[in-house]
């Protein structure tokens, strides 16, 4: 006999009511209950970090909670961080530094990077690096991702200022082979 | 995967808590921060029937200095260490906000808790390591009352503790002030699970070390003390050469297993290099602090 209980939660400032199964992961209430399928799931043991949501003000690993444990709370995935004029700031760097290739891991990483800079408005690069261990990412390399929030850190700290300027990861360039002369024996 | 199917019972205070795992019988499983729990449920390593939530049981959220002795709520996150501010709470126990930022990752801080980590009795975990280093008593209660457990006694075996099926661990008492202690681990990705931990407290008067300890986790059942590397210490002024001599003393003393994560070797070669460290810390060099933001 399956055991069901009706929990009233609430998502991107939206509140449900919806009847989940004990054994039902926060996770798969979100993307199977009620559509907010941005939220990724990956190893459901807490290693990865693809699944992560902002639960009454804090980042967690919603394959970690079961949907039940958060009746009467309140949730924010990547579907609440765009708004009507499009990308937020963060998202913006994402895009910018190139933080993201195939996208699996990038709404765990964009609701962890939201959470430590609310929590954390001027982290300093190793308090980056530390919550950006966090997850897993398996195409970037990460050097992007630690740079997209950085900049968008600074971005927030000197709206006027901030840009296009370098910050401690270097701001992404596309590689170009440019033969030097000096480096070519011989000349050509 | 997904976890099997169980019953779900919230509960409100430790005494429901107690009365529903009297009810549910020994299978049922207390649930608090769930982040180790989880995991094994979804893995199907675990499959209790019955979980008992005590996650919104707000009389074991609290953090008090009482004269000598820092008072734990069993269900105060890993975070809330790490965020520890009042002067009364760091002065002597600032070694606990250092280590709280080697328990997992940020978004499992916010969830775990001190007394569900100590209760899982994982041989690696830093709150079990530092209640042996510091004689934390571990206090339970039950239908019969409340009882307190030394923590070398609390924590039997790989994932074992104490607790009779129907207990509750209600709080973690750290008994003494320890302004020199500290804890080091190394794991492959900051966060995770530690490979080898070390860690250490020195009674240090005039220069000189009076007495040391050092536990170990990660190389047995359970932390271990290590008396060959205690000794090495006292009487000692904590110069190099003594550091070594412990380090090297608790290299050979510890009995690891070799694992998918490392072998024997390494991990006792781990053990010295930790131990150095931590010791490092302890006597107040900066050499011990900047090491902590490289490895691990």
């Amino acid at each position: 006999m399956n055991d069901v209980h009706l929990i009233t939660i609430t998502v991107n400032g939206r509140p449900s009511e919806v009847a989940v199964e004990a054994r039902r992961t926060l996770a798969d209430v979100l993307r199977h209950d009620l559509g907010y399928t941005g939220t990724h799931v990956g190893c459901e043991h807490g290693i990865c970090g693809a699944c992560t949501v902002i639960l009454d003000g804090e980042p967690v690993r919603s394959c970690l909670i079961f949907g039940v444990q958060a009746d009467d709370a309140t949730v924010e995935t990547v579907e609440g961080l765009a708004g009507d004029d499009g990308l937020d700031a963060l998202q913006e760097s994402f895009s910018e530094q190139h933080a993201l290739q195939c996208g699996f891991c990038t709404p765990g990483f964009l609701m962890l990077a939201t959470a430590l800079l609310r929590a954390n408005p001027e982290p300093t690069d190793d308090e980056i690096r530390d919550a950006v261990a966090s997850n897993l990412c398996r195409c970037t390399g990460y050097q992007p991702i630690l740079a997209a929030v950085r900049q968008a850190a600074d971005r927030a700290a000197s709206p006027d200022t901030a840009g296009s300027e370098g910050n401690g990861w270097g701001v992404w360039e596309p590689h170009v082979d440019v033969p030097r002369e000096a480096e070519q024996p011989g000349g050509q | 995967m997904k976890p099997a199917t169980f019953e779900y019972h919230r509960v409100g205070t430790v005494g429901e808590a107690v009365e529903r795992l009297g009810e549910l019988g020994e299978d049922a499983k207390l649930l608090a921060g769930g982040q180790s729990l989880v995991p094994m449920m979804n893995f199907r390593l675990a499959r209790p029937p019955a979980l008992v939530d005590i996650s919104r049981v707000a009389e074991l959220r609290y953090l008090t200095r009482e004269g000598d002795t820092l008072r734990i709520g069993a269900l105060t996150s890993h975070l809330a260490i790490e965020r520890m501010d009042a002067p009364e709470l760091l002065d002597g126990f600032s070694f606990l906000k250092e280590a709280a930022h080697w328990v997992g990752h940020y978004p499992i801080r916010t969830r775990g808790t001190f007394g569900g980590s100590v209760a899982h009795a994982d041989p690696a975990a830093e709150w079990c390591l530092l209640a042996v280093l510091l004689d934390a008593e571990i206090v339970a209660r039950g239908p019969g009352g409340e009882r307190t457990i030394a923590a070398a006694d609390f924590l039997l075996g790989f994932l074992t503790n104490a607790l009779d099926p129907d207990e509750v661990l209600v709080e973690v008492r750290f008994p003494r002030p320890a302004s020199r202690a500290a804890l080091h681990e190394y794991a492959r990705r900051r966060g995770d699970f530690a490979i080898v931990a070390a860690a250490v407290a020195v009674d240090v008067e005039e220069d000189t070390c009076r007495s040391a300890r050092i536990v170990i986790g990660g190389v047995d059942d359970v932390p271990v003390r290590i008396g060959e590397a205690e000794a090495a210490l006292a009487g000692s002024r904590l110069e190099a050469e003594a550091i070594e001599e412990a380090a090297q003393a608790a290299a050979r003393a510890v009995d690891p297993a070799s694992d998918i994560h490392g072998s024997a070797e390494y991990r006792r070669h781990l053990t010295a290099v930790l131990v150095t460290r931590a010791l490092g810390e302890a006597r107040g060099s900066e050499d011990g602090a900047r090491s902590k933001n490289g490895a691990g």
